[in-house]
């Protein structure tokens, strides 16, 4: 842009990002900063002196094998929501965005899920499947002998989180999928056709290439989401158990935190996870470049 | 475009399918919600509408405080949602319409950093900030720290950057000031990146649950998420008919604001990617 407001209203420009900087500073950085200073330090079991430990409490959690259990859970976790939310999206917004009667009505009744929290979304699939008044738990029963009890079984909690949790998150996909397909050009389309293409052929050689930057923005946002956001349905349903199955790493950051309050211990697994918003970060500008954001 | 009609068909058997999938947890809330507490603990489940709806309403209302909850949860996400776009709005027009002033990309930095620092990467600390504010069980607490938004100022700085430079040459010659050419000229074309953000903004605060959960206490300040998280017993049979009916008064809102806003959610979006 090269028209410009005059040098003599540059201290407005200052003012109007300072409310901005000022919570980013006090709310955002500086606590990060203060989870730091934190995390080298280990709280008196009486009184609230802290001591100085150095790298032990980073010692204890990477020699801990519950802290190891924690965050193997939350990466299978987050890979099959993120895989299973993602991918069922766009083939129902590619599906909806086909010239067909209803598309709207059908395109409204597939977001819903959108509006739920991840807590109510807990609730709901928590009592379909629960062992003793579900529906579903009990069809399931009926027809494959098989128990599906997460109060008892951990591999039914896992699974019942990451089916409340891929819920949720198909509802937020399907909407910027659908969005982004709007600017698919159907004359592109079109034109594939003409040529005789398969629907699979437009769809890998047009539509996916064309919408491709939107996907990979929704992976990240949804890695992040999944990864730090899902502790609501944790937390209604299971409390990390049964047996510490659904212990994610943010469940576990809750439990020394505010209910051990090993506030050093906790602010040491909060730096773990900053490593792991970098990592994500550092994929995300070396695959896309800062424009994928934007787009 | 031709189609075969058995493509059709089947396209509709795979939506109508799919749409069945994914409303019926909703569906099966709503049914929960009208029955008795026998019929919800009867073997087997029942899949059908009971007849006490009226009954479960009623109870969860009381229970809940739900009036309480609602207005909490409808206050802090219209604040916090309001906070963000007038915030964003105003640091992405400075970023765009004052050339390279010193500092610029610091700043802007410093804004997309917040990106990277997701809640639990602070918990502690922010929440002993708010202690040390005398902050704590106050709605201030649940919305001022979350006014700023990266992704507020990254979707506004974006569609600036799209707003023909023409406008801003005529203005400037007419001897607009800044304030004026972004209140009378900006803020009207941002309109449906306005309301996307606020709808998004809005469901996501409405939705916040470890936050309030750690931050408030008492009922004055309670959100929704929370209330109903307190209908759950640890010790006894929940009655799910009562915590479903809860549930359901305390998504109607979210719901609301996303249908009602729906069109200028999918507008808002579409123009980011219109390049």
């Amino acid at each position: 842009m090269n028209s410009k407001f005059a040098k003599k209203y540059r201290y407005l420009a200052y003012l109007l990002i300072a409310p901005s900087i000022t919570i980013v500073t006090l709310f955002l950085i500086y606590p990060s900063l203060e989870s730091l200073y934190l995390s080298f330090f280990r709280s008196t079991p009486f009184g609230n002196r802290q001591m100085y430990v150095g790298f032990e409490n980073f010692q204890r959690l990477l020699t801990s094998p519950a802290y190891w259990n924690s965050l193997i859970r939350s990466i299978v976790f987050t890979a099959v929501t993120v895989f299973i939310s993602i991918a069922s999206a766009l083939i129902l917004a590619v599906v909806t965005n086909k010239k067909i009667r209803g598309a709207k009505i059908y395109k409204s009744l597939l977001i819903w899920p959108f509006a739920f929290s991840f807590a109510f979304s807990g609730i709901i699939w928590g009592v379909l499947m629960h062992p003793n008044v579900g529906l579903m738990s009990y069809y399931i029963q009926l027809i494959t002998t098989l128990e599906f009890n997460w109060i008892n079984n951990g591999t039914a909690a896992f699974t019942l989180i990451i089916i409340a949790s891929s819920w949720r998150m198909l509802g937020y996909n399907f909407i910027f999928f659908i969005a982004a397909l709007q600017n698919v050009s159907p004359t592109l389309l079109e034109a594939a056709d003409i040529d005789g293409a398969s629907p699979f052929t437009k769809f890998w050689r047009i539509t996916f290439p064309l919408i491709s930057p939107i996907t990979f923005f929704l992976l990240i946002m949804n890695t992040l989401q999944v990864f730090f956001l899902t502790f609501g349905v944790v937390d209604v349903l299971t409390q990390g158990g049964p047996a510490r199955a659904t212990d994610i790493v943010t469940y576990k950051l809750f439990r020394d935190a505010f209910l051990s309050m090993r506030t050093g211990y906790a602010s040491a697994q909060s730096i773990i996870l900053f490593v792991f918003v970098a990592v994500i970060t550092v994929i995300q500008f070396k695959y896309a470049g800062e424009k994928v954001f934007y787009q | 475009m031709k189609r075969k009609k058995s493509t059709t068909l089947f396209i509709h058997l795979f939506l109508i399918i799919s749409v069945f999938l994914v409303s019926f947890p909703i569906i099966y809330a709503l049914m929960v919600s009208t029955l008795n507490i026998d019929e919800v603990y009867s073997s087997p489940p029942k899949l059908q509408f009971g007849d006490n709806m009226l009954n479960n309403y009623r109870e969860a209302w009381q229970r809940s405080n739900m009036g309480k909850l609602l207005f909490n949860s409808a206050f802090i996400s219209i604040t916090t949602a309001v906070g963000k776009i007038i915030l964003s709005l105003s640091a992405a027009f400075a970023f765009v319409y004052f050339g390279n002033f010193p500092g610029k990309n610091i700043l802007f930095i410093m804004i997309l950093i917040t990106h990277m620092l997701p809640l639990p990467i602070r918990i502690v600390p922010t929440y002993q900030l708010m202690d040390n504010l005398g902050w704590l069980d106050t709605y201030y607490a649940l919305t001022i720290p979350f006014f700023a938004s990266a992704t507020g100022v990254l979707l506004f700085k974006q569609f600036y950057m799209t707003v023909p430079e023409s406008l801003l040459e005529a203005s400037l010659m007419d001897g607009i000031t800044p304030l004026r050419f972004l209140w009378s000229i900006l803020i009207p074309l941002s309109k449906s990146n306005i309301v996307a953000l606020f709808t998004i903004e809005f469901i996501w605060v409405w939705n916040q649950y470890l936050w309030p959960l750690v931050t408030t206490n008492s009922a004055r300040v309670r959100v929704v998420q929370i209330g109903l998280k307190m209908l759950i017993p640890s010790d006894a049979q929940p009655e799910w008919n009562v915590i479903m009916a809860a549930l359901i008064m305390g998504v109607i809102p979210p719901l609301l604001v996303y249908l009602t806003l729906q069109k200028s959610l999918v507008e808002g979006f579409a123009m980011q990617q219109d390049k």
